[in-house]
């Protein structure tokens, strides 16, 4: 078969954009070298909505941010993903950080941001008692806002699906032939698909896959950002989310609530020559617990629930990377901060330049935006809840004790597109596994479950896919 | 709402033990639930033996033990509800829970008795540096596939602390065949008891590091080694002692955390220290009518001592519920550091009372003294004392009657 369009990439720019074509009457696959989607620099970021006062007037960045910030809200309903409008505070403490503030303040109400205003110091702590009392000033911007970068990747790939796109994983792209009216895209395990388009939203590889045809014009490089997630008991410190004033060095540490209510705390900014190095550092966590401290008062590290290093996909012009560098070929590249603020709003800015590029693209009548919510029984009423034991007695069974997860939801993720096949899937999924424990209670239960559900032996379940197994076999004397 | 006399969140050793004592002291409407799928709690994975040496004056298997309780609770005819999850618990002593037969539901008790025990402190409280593979598990959830699952975690391991699961389980990994290359301690002493250093480790072969941390993970998917390093003594990792150790498994026994998070809901107030309630010596919270026992109340070395624990607790909440008392006094305790903490942490009645204690370092040749003021109200020597066992002394009224506050304190030669 030939897809019309392939979407290289299943991070939450190429989740978004196969959602947005999936709303048109194409053959569409999402291809993703990983064993899930989402696992790029979607599952490990900030989660912030930014509202868009950052990017310099004019470019792409600030102008997708705005816009994607506008439709975030809207996007996080039809796909059934939390999304909260938390507001952001950019906090300063010199007068050299005061001309910031206000040049920020100026740049965002170029870029058309709405509501924003420069807070003295007594405003600042009226809003957000915990911030550090030697602040002296700050940008509040209400449009910012918070959600979860991996739960909108794998809903709008899952709303795609619904939509018939097809998903191929652990489809690692290792060459691209031009055929005359197509691309045959290769796999390194021998696989190949052929589409008539291709969209490159290969993240930190983008460079490379745009290379695959002839496209030298940019490069990508990793930028590290190492965070430190703190339990629930903290999540109430702020309610914005909280920048330091940028300085040459970047934008600085942030703390910020997260939607499902722990407290993160990051990134640091670090760039590196090769693109795979996720470790984290003594240097980089200690960096992020100080400058936090500095900002908020009364961040309790010893709720530590995680630490965890993100690579950010750096672009060497500056700007988004958006264009069509040759015919039926879309780079969607260097999407580093406010790429997730961004990514529907980027989805819609492809959309326009197919068509300017003269595709041809008639809308779906069929097209559903709405895809069933993660969290219908999570957030359910206790009638809601007991309907659904009732149906299914599944939902009354908790799995995961610290974040309450029943084995309903964890068996309608397992069986929901897409589908989760190991099990940091099922917890980015559900959220089971992500509590204080981090799955030392329920791990073997959910192992379980996948086991069952994918009909494959107990043992050959894993994390993350590939060589990352849970166990090597049987102990003695079982069979 | 149903209506029970006494609710008992938490049927493992100390959840049992109370509904037994109190069953027996004149209270019939109780009800136990338990989240797992039997009762017992975690000791249906401890199938080593070393249970009931006090208790029963035998050496038993962990659901040996358990097994000795629940025929009690059996022959009793106690009511009980498995795979049941309690949600909340208000201070007014509404209990909501659910599970797969009735749904959500809510229970109006008379008096609570909280027993969910306690988790294992996890990797990323620990603030490890290196990558995120797979092969690092709490030493708790490798039994649980060992033991109860059948499977085997990994071939070439190395443990981060020696509290007794780790040492526990460095000997189980070894007899299933694998091979335990060292067990790290960030103290100058372990954690665990003594027996298990020596029939765990000793008998094993296998090394005990002391003053050693691991400092950093590698491995992409699966975990391929650690680094460890010696610690100063700050705790703080020397460079130049980095060690390199390839290894598919890291398990971490790194301290046990109360599960007080159900407790919090009911607004009982915590010990900084134990993470526990802050109890009288009934084991009644700051709530009335509230009650807490076992690891939940504070980490036990020996589940002998939780269900002797948890006995106070059962009867305590039927005398709450009969409303019977002996009289009442209020006397805070306090300590002096080298006594980390007590349970309890308030005399409120004026009977015998025995009270329970942890210090906060290997000491030799002490004195414990208890004090009102200048006043000593009790002393006894004793050649050492260690974090890793717990101690108590027992309190006669005519002794503390008049006490503003006692103090407990550890004098060291």
């Amino acid at each position: 078969m030939i897809y019309d369009v392939a979407v290289v990439g299943a991070g939450v720019v190429g989740g978004m954009i196969a959602r947005e074509l999936s709303a048109y009457k194409l053959n569409l696959c999402i291809l993703d070298k990983a064993h899930d989607v989402a696992t790029g620099a979607s599952s490990a970021n900030s989660a912030i909505v930014h509202a868009g006062f950052d990017a310099k007037e004019g470019s792409l960045k600030a102008l997708l941010n705005v816009r994607g910030s506008e439709l975030m809200a809207q996007t996080c309903r039809e796909l059934g993903v939390k999304y909260k409008n938390n507001g952001s505070l950019v906090i300063g403490f010199t007068d050299e950080d005061r001309e910031t503030v206000e040049l920020l303040y100026r740049r965002g109400v170029a870029n058309g941001v709405k509501g924003l205003r420069v807070l003295n110091a007594e405003e600042l702590h009226a809003l957000e008692p915990n911030v550090s009392k030697n602040a002296i000033c700050a940008l509040h911007a209400p449009t910012g806002s918070i959600v979860c970068p991996y739960e909108l990747t794998i809903a709008s790939v899952g709303n795609a699906m619904d939509n018939g796109a097809s998903l191929l994983l652990d489809f690692e792209v290792v060459g691209i032939e031009d055929g005359k009216d197509a691309f045959t895209i290769k796999a390194a395990d021998g696989r190949a698909v052929t589409a008539k388009y291709i969209i490159n939203a290969a993240g930190l590889y983008a460079d490379a896959i745009a290379a695959m045809v002839g496209d030298t014009s940019y490069t990508v490089h990793a930028r590290r950002g190492e965070y430190v997630l703190l339990d629930k008991e903290s999540g109430s410190l702020i309610q914005n989310t909280i920048f330091r004033t940028p300085s040459k060095m970047g934008k600085g540490i942030l703390v910020s609530p997260t939607v499902d209510g722990n407290l993160i705390t990051g990134p640091t900014s670090v760039d590196i020559g090769e693109k795979t190095n996720k470790a984290t550092t003594p240097e980089g966590l200690a960096h992020v617990m100080r400058e936090t401290r500095e900002n908020v008062d009364g961040v309790m590290y010893n709720q530590t629930i995680t630490s965890f290093c993100g690579l950010r996909a750096v672009g060497s012009t500056g700007d988004f990377i958006i264009n069509i560098p040759r015919e039926r070929f879309v780079n969607v590249a260097g999407i580093e901060s406010p790429g997730l603020s961004s990514a529907p709003a980027i989805a819609e800015y492809v959309i326009s330049l197919l068509k300017e590029s003269g595709m041809t693209l008639e809308k779906d009548p069929t097209f559903d935006p709405i895809r069933a919510p993660m969290h219908a029984f999570r957030e359910g009423t206790l009638e809601e809840k007991n309907a659904i034991i009732k149906k299914d007695p599944a939902y009354g069974r908790i799995i995961c004790r610290c974040e309450t997860v029943t084995e309903g939801e964890i068996l309608a993720a397992i069986r929901q597109n897409p589908k989760p096949r190991d099990l940091d899937g099922v917890k980015r999924r559900t959220r089971a596994q992500m509590g204080r424990c981090q799955g030392g209670f329920c791990s073997p239960y959910i192992v379980e479950l996948l086991a069952q559900e994918m009909q494959v032996p107990y043992e050959s379940v894993t994390k993350f896919g590939g060589d990352s197994y849970i166990n090597v076999g049987k102990t003695k004397g079982v069979d | 709402m149903k209506q029970i006399d006494l609710v008992i969140v938490g049927g493992g050793p100390a959840g049992m033990s109370a509904a037994v004592a109190a069953y027996d002291s004149g209270v019939k409407s109780i009800l136990i639930l338990e989240r797992d799928a039997h009762l017992g709690g975690i000791l249906q994975q401890c199938i080593h033996n070393g249970f009931g040496l006090h208790r029963f004056g035998e050496e038993l298997t962990g659901p040996e033990y358990a097994w000795r309780y629940e025929q009690q609770v059996y022959e009793r005819k106690i009511p009980y509800l498995l795979n049941t999850m309690v949600l909340d618990i208000s201070p007014e002593k509404v209990v909501t829970a659910t599970n797969s037969e009735e749904g959500v539901f809510q229970i109006q008790a008379k008096a609570v008795i909280l027993a969910m025990g306690c988790r294992e402190r996890s990797k990323g409280a620990l603030n490890i540096a290196g990558t995120r593979p797979s092969g690092i598990f709490s030493a708790g959830t490798a039994q649980k596939y060992v033991n109860l699952k059948g499977y085997m975690p990994g071939k070439n391991v190395v443990i981060l602390g020696s509290g007794d699961i780790g040492l526990i389980m460095a000997r189980r990994m070894t007899l299933e065949g694998a091979k335990v290359h060292a067990v790290c301690e960030l103290m100058p002493y372990s954690g665990g008891l003594a027996r298990n250093i020596e029939q765990c480790l000793n008998d094993f072969g296998i090394p005990l590091r002391l003053s050693h941390t691991v400092v950093e993970i590698h491995g992409k998917e699966r975990l391929e080694g650690v680094t460890i390093a010696k610690v100063d003594e700050n705790r703080r990792p020397i460079p130049e002692t980095r060690e390199y150790i390839p290894c598919d498994t890291l398990l971490l026994s790194v301290g046990l955390i109360p599960e007080n998070e159900l407790s919090k809901t009911a607004g009982v107030p915590l010990d900084r220290v134990t993470n526990g309630a802050l109890v009288d010596q009934d084991r009644q919270t700051a709530v009335e009518g509230i009650f807490a026992c076992g690891n939940v109340l504070h980490v036990h070395d020996l589940v002998d001592y939780v269900s002797e624990e948890a006995e106070i607790a059962g009867k305590s909440a039927v005398a709450y519920i009969q409303g019977l008392t002996a009289e009442r006094t209020d006397i805070p305790l306090t300590t002096d550091g080298k006594i980390r903490y007590t349970v309890p942490q308030r005399i409120t009645q004026k009977k015998d009372v025995t009270v329970f204690f942890r210090v906060a370092d290997v000491y030799r040749n002490v004195t414990i003294r208890v004090s009102d003021g200048d006043r000593v109200i009790y002393s006894k020597k004793k050649l050492k004392v260690a974090p890793g066992e717990m101690e108590s002394i027992t309190l006669r009224p005519d002794q503390f009657a008049d006490a503003k506050a006692l103090s407990f304190a550890l004098e060291v030669k």
